[in-house]
């Protein structure tokens, strides 16, 4: 395995020591690190970064209500606007740079045909409320999306309009208690069964729509204990919300026989469709019995992260709750277009309406353009190549560090922290440790079943020489942690990232979480201010 | 004199006639980690044993607090408010989290005395 | 295939590290019967570049665009110009295609643009604290309202006839599905709406919106105190948030929670998403608060850094428990946003909304000289509500066969209510021009 880079062939060089010793900057940068002071901190009255004509004059129409003394933004030319935020992009760790392992959130290549198409006059600079004669592309491009959905699902209804996949989830479950209104067993099925290993957004949903989350037990094997379902499952049941894969990277083996007794019960299959990655173009979900299932567009179908969002969040529906989905509807009569909006006609009973407008539409751009070039077979072989990297670095790493489950997995890989037993490395140490080897750390400490878990995700963008460099770093600091001295060096990591750790408790115990005046007063240096 | 009876959910008790001070165990503590915040009972809130009546946070967690046993609260912790890192370093003392008037001193019996919390927490490994 | 680097010999390599003798067997766990032998049926296979491009060419042109014809829609959406700063900096990699920023020490860029995005807000909104983003305006409305409920303890959101009627909507699916009341005001068109009286002991929350979705401009500073009076919260929703660079802020009436859409900053109109909601209330009510936080510490060196915080609130950590489900935030729109308030500064946001007040005034003045119709308005920021002699809708339509997009028939949100019928909600900011307005007002006297 490559665990090393030296690429001089042997020369020797002589224009620098390589042991110069370390030096206290003047301006606190190192190199490319620059120290970056907050906007508040740079700006001086009477600059600007945008031209803007004088105003006509006009009566003032403001009923009294004019702004009265400075809002207190501060001032900043062009060129310094765009150098702060180039420099703070510069201390973000992101796709484009490497292995981002990070399980459970598919962090996957970002192609740039999808921001382009996504910008194309006529798509980006359209309005929603235009009149629906002036926009018929944009209705039939998420149309098409819907089609592509459907048709990769197994499904045959899908509600476009979700945000996020946890608002997709609130519609998911909220069309399921519609159908239980229509049946009058709403007040009678007000348990949901989800199991411990559930996202946090699962249990989260069902509360606030006020079912009664009820845990379902796993196996050895990491799968949903199918005996202990069928217990739990009664006339109070309303719903199961299950992930598959699940969040331990392994389908769920029993899944047709779970659905089974789910729907023999008068229940309704929730799946969380956040690891569909793994899956598409290989298994239609509806074909396992699903009712319902969001799918996350940043995850599978490569919509961008965005240091946290937007996301979107459409939800396929089977023929039984399909009738409930929320407005809008998309409709073609004849050859022509439209939006069915709150109140409209349609061929059901809508639960309602989740956000203004007709859903995520730059999202909807995006996603179909990586559809269309990946096709049918291209996602096809997503699926393999995902599934394939992880069995992968499961592979060459099971002899150093310690899966959680018997393989094979599907497209992550979990390990508990058994590994790290009394080197006094912890699985947070381990993975700030892989920060100052040049990664991302994986997902840690989830899922919650699974000892200091470590959920590495490397998605199927990654090459196998960039895998292979990886499992050598991971082996590596596996060989350092066993050696049973390098505690002290684990938990001082990481050394070379723009911060070290970081104290969560000061932000928690006190927390500031705007810039005032007085957070920094003058004399003092904002860059190094010491704790308390 | 004052007794003190503990829960199997890390909570201690102080009883002196009949009002009962509640906080969190040495041991509780030390699973939270540093404690960042803590949401105490209002005075006058009636709570019944095993309710949910309090919260405390560490940065990763947050855990209920459930009333060891029923009464009605005379006074919450205000003083946690500006320093939860009491619960860190007094659990037992400047770290309390309310008292209760006890409705029913009876309920008490089932809580463990001191020798018996610490077996149980040794069987917690 | 371009995004997939694995070739045939990495994957027979890997196979046999594996020990699987094809990918197959790693599939095993799957059903046999929901297996797919072959790719999905009915779809087409994968395209270059180019066809691709060509594909969204072909569905752009099917669209009228709004650069290419005189435009004054707004209703909750604003045509706004977008400095080209703003597009290159949401597109560096290391902003696009990073995550939540889970481990702080490698995303300091976004946890420090997010704080400076919560500061922005708590400045334009006159609040005291905000959090990094909610999905948009009309998500962020109902998360307002859910907190109002927490933090009362009550039931019933009073909500006005002035608020956007999905806005609206939203709030009434949920308030249905999720068990409280939401007393909704008839739609006031007027802008004459008083709901001091209808406040009582079981109101959580008043839901208004300024300017109003009709445009008016309020002053609730008598209804906040008749709020707090009661016991309950008042939530003022702006849907364009330019509005804020004129008006007396929203935390200076007294209001409890602030819920802006902030499209206008930053982000286009997208065809109605994504965008971003602002979401700002007072210190006391911060650990009620939906969403991400992002909060300043210092790191081992004692160097002043952030992280996100308070997280104990949120759904991965308090689960059944979580103030929201919600898990991703708006983050890229909300870097959108910062970037466009930082080059505009006090100054330029300031003219800005001048500039779209002037430029409404314009066309209110235009439109009130055209024979039977009648601006409803005496007071608007940007945007305001005509009257005309007919039903809105087909005139609109009349205008878009002419290629203009002349405002939204108030008729498609509000259907079924024939009091709104003839009004035309007109929106102009600063790119509206004389040279789009008169052919408008020229066109509207034809078709009515």
């Amino acid at each position: 395995m490559a665990n090393s880079q030296d690429r001089s062939q042997g020369r020797a060089g002589g224009i620098a020591s390589s042991e110069a010793p370390a030096i206290n900057t003047f301006t606190g940068n190192r190199a490319l690190q620059i120290e970056e002071p907050l906007i508040f901190e740079m700006g001086q009255a009477g600059r600007c970064g945008v031209d803007l004509p004088e105003p006509p004059k006009v009566k003032d129409r403001l009923n009294g209500m004019r702004r009265k003394g400075d809002i207190g933004l501060p001032g900043l030319s062009e060129p310094q606007v765009v150098q702060h935020y180039t420099r703070l992009s510069q201390k973000n760790y992101a796709i484009d740079m490497g292995v981002y392992p990070l399980g459970s959130c598919t962090m996957k290549h970002n192609p740039r045909i999808n921001e382009k198409v996504a910008r194309l006059p006529g798509i980006g600079d359209l309005h929603p409320l235009q009149p629906v004669s002036t926009v018929q592309g944009a209705l039939e491009l998420i149309d098409r999306l819907a089609h592509w959905l459907k048709t990769l699902t197994g499904m045959p209804a899908v509600a476009m309009s979700p945000a996020a996949g946890a608002h997709g989830e609130m519609c998911g479950m909220m069309a399921i208690a519609a159908a239980l209104d229509a049946k009058g067993e709403r007040a009678q099925r007000k348990v949901v069964l989800a199991p411990e290993s559930a996202h946090g957004t699962n249990p989260a949903t069902a509360a606030a729509l006020g079912f009664v989350v009820k845990p379902i037990p796993a196996n050895d094997r990491g799968r949903v204990d199918l005996a202990a379902l069928k217990a739990a499952l009664g006339p109070d049941v309303a719903a199961i919300m299950l992930t598959n894969p699940n969040t331990c990277g392994l389908f769920e083996s029993e899944i047709v026989e779970i659905s089974k007794a789910v729907h023999t019960a008068g229940a309704y299959f929730y799946c969380d469709g956040a690891n569909f990655n793994a899956i598409v173009g290989r298994v239609r979900p509806g074909d396992l019995g699903i009712d319902c299932m969001h799918i996350n567009l940043h995850k599978t179908f490569s919509t961008p992260h965005g240091g946290g969002g937007p996301g979107a969040g459409p939800v396929v529906l089977s023929a039984a709750l399909a009738p409930y989905a929320p407005y809008p509807w998309i409709v073609k009569n004849g050859d022509k277009w439209s939006v069915a909006e709150d109140g409209a006609k349609v061929d059901g009973v809508p639960l309602g309406r989740l956000k203004a407008f007709h859903g995520q539409m730059g999202m909807f751009t995006r996603a179909l353009a990586y559809i269309m070039s990946h096709g049918a077979d291209g996602l096809k072989q997503v699926a393999e190549d995902a599934v394939l990297n992880a069995n992968y670095v499961m592979a060459a790493l099971k002899d150093v560090m310690s899966p959680a489950f018997e393989g094979p997995c599907m497209h992550e890989a979990l390990f508990d922290d058994s590994f790290l037993k009394d080197t006094g490395v912890s699985t947070l140490d381990f993975a700030k440790a892989m920060i100052d080897e040049g990664y991302h750390p994986m997902t840690m400490y989830f899922p919650l079943v699974v000892h200091g878990a470590m959920l590495i995700e490397p998605t199927e963008s990654v090459a196998k020489e960039d895998l292979d460099q990886f499992i050598g770093a991971l082996r590596s600091l596996t060989e350092r942690a066993k050696t049973g001295t390098a505690a002290e060096a684990f938990k001082a990591a990481p050394l070379y990232s723009p911060r070290r750790r970081l104290d969560e408790t000061l932000a928690a115990r006190k927390p500031v979480l705007r810039w005032k005046p007085s957070n920094n007063p003058p004399g003092s240096d904002p860059m190094k201010q010491a704790a308390e | 004199m004052a007794e003190t009876r503990y829960s199997q959910d890390h909570e201690w008790i102080r009883v002196e006639g009949d009002v009962g001070t509640v906080g969190i165990t040495q041991y509780a503590q030390e699973q939270l980690g540093d404690v960042v915040f803590v949401e105490v009972p209002q005075a006058g809130r009636t709570v019944a044993k095993g309710e949910a009546c309090a919260v405390v946070e560490s940065v990763k967690a947050a855990s209920d607090i459930y009333a060891p046993a029923s009464g009605e609260v005379i006074e919450g912790n205000a003083g946690l408010a500006d320093a939860p890192g009491d619960v860190n370093a007094e659990p037992t003392g400047k770290g309390w989290f309310f008292k209760l008037k006890l409705s029913d001193k009876a309920e008490l019996g089932g809580l463990m005395d001191e020798n018996a919390y610490d077996e149980f927490v040794k069987s917690l490994g | 295939m371009r995004y997939l680097p694995l070739t045939e010999a990495d994957r027979r390599e890997m196979l046999a590290v594996i020990g699987a003798k094809s990918v197959d067997e790693l599939f095993k766990d799957v059903p046999a019967s929901a297996r797919l032998g072959a790719k999905v049926a009915g779809l087409p296979d994968h395209q270059g570049e180019l066809e691709v491009e060509r594909a969204f060419q072909a569905y752009a042109a099917k669209n009228v665009s709004p650069s290419t014809a005189p435009f004054f829609i707004g209703a909750g959406a604003y045509r706004h110009h977008v400095p080209s700063t703003v597009d290159y900096m949401i597109q560096r990699g290391e902003f696009l295609t990073s995550y939540t920023p889970y481990q702080p020490e490698i995303t300091q860029g976004t946890l420090q643009y997010l704080f400076e995005f919560q500061t922005q807000v708590t400045l334009l909104t006159g609040m005291e604290v905000a959090n990094a983003s909610m999905y948009d305006g009309s998500t962020g409305t109902t998360e307002a309202v859910l907190m109002a409920n927490r933090l009362t303890r009550r039931h019933k959101a009073l909500i006005s006839g002035g608020l956007h009627p999905q806005y609206r909507s939203i709030i009434e699916t949920t308030a249905k599905w999720e068990g409280f009341k939401a007393q909704i005001s008839k739609p006031d068109a007027e802008g004459l709406e008083d709901l001091i009286a209808a406040v009582d002991k079981e109101t959580s929350c008043v839901v208004v919106q300024n300017p109003s979705f009709f445009g008016h401009v309020r002053d609730f500073t008598k209804l906040a105190e008749a709020c707090h009076a009661a016991g309950a919260l008042l939530i003022v929703v702006v849907t364009e948030v330019v509005s804020l660079g004129l008006l007396k802020p929203p935390g200076e009436m007294g209001a409890d929670i602030v819920v802006c859409e902030g499209q206008s900053i930053g982000n286009g109109l997208g065809f109605g998403g994504p965008y971003v909601g602002l979401f700002a209330t007072k210190e006391k009510y911060m650990r009620q608060m939906p969403g991400r936080l992002c909060g300043e510490t210092v790191d081992a060196d004692g160097k002043r850094g952030f992280v996100l915080t308070l997280s104990t609130r949120e759904q991965h950590i308090r689960r059944e428990k979580a103030t929201s489900n919600i898990c991703t935030n708006a983050g890229l729109c909300a870097l959108a946003f910062t970037v466009h308030l930082t080059l505009l500064g006090e100054a330029g946001f300031t003219r800005l909304a001048e500039l779209n007040h002037a430029k409404a005034s314009q066309l209110a003045d235009k439109l009130a000289a055209v024979p039977g119709v009648k601006v409803l308005n005496d007071s608007f920021f940007n945007e305001f509500t005509v009257k005309l002699p007919k039903p809105a809708a087909p005139v609109v339509e009349a205008l878009a066969a002419k290629r203009i997009l002349g405002g939204l028939p108030v008729s498609r949100l509000i259907p079924g209510d024939a009091s709104v019928e003839n009004l035309l909600l007109v929106a102009a900011t600063e790119t509206a021009t004389e040279a789009g307005m008169d052919p408008f007002v020229a066109a509207l006297k034809e078709v009515l």
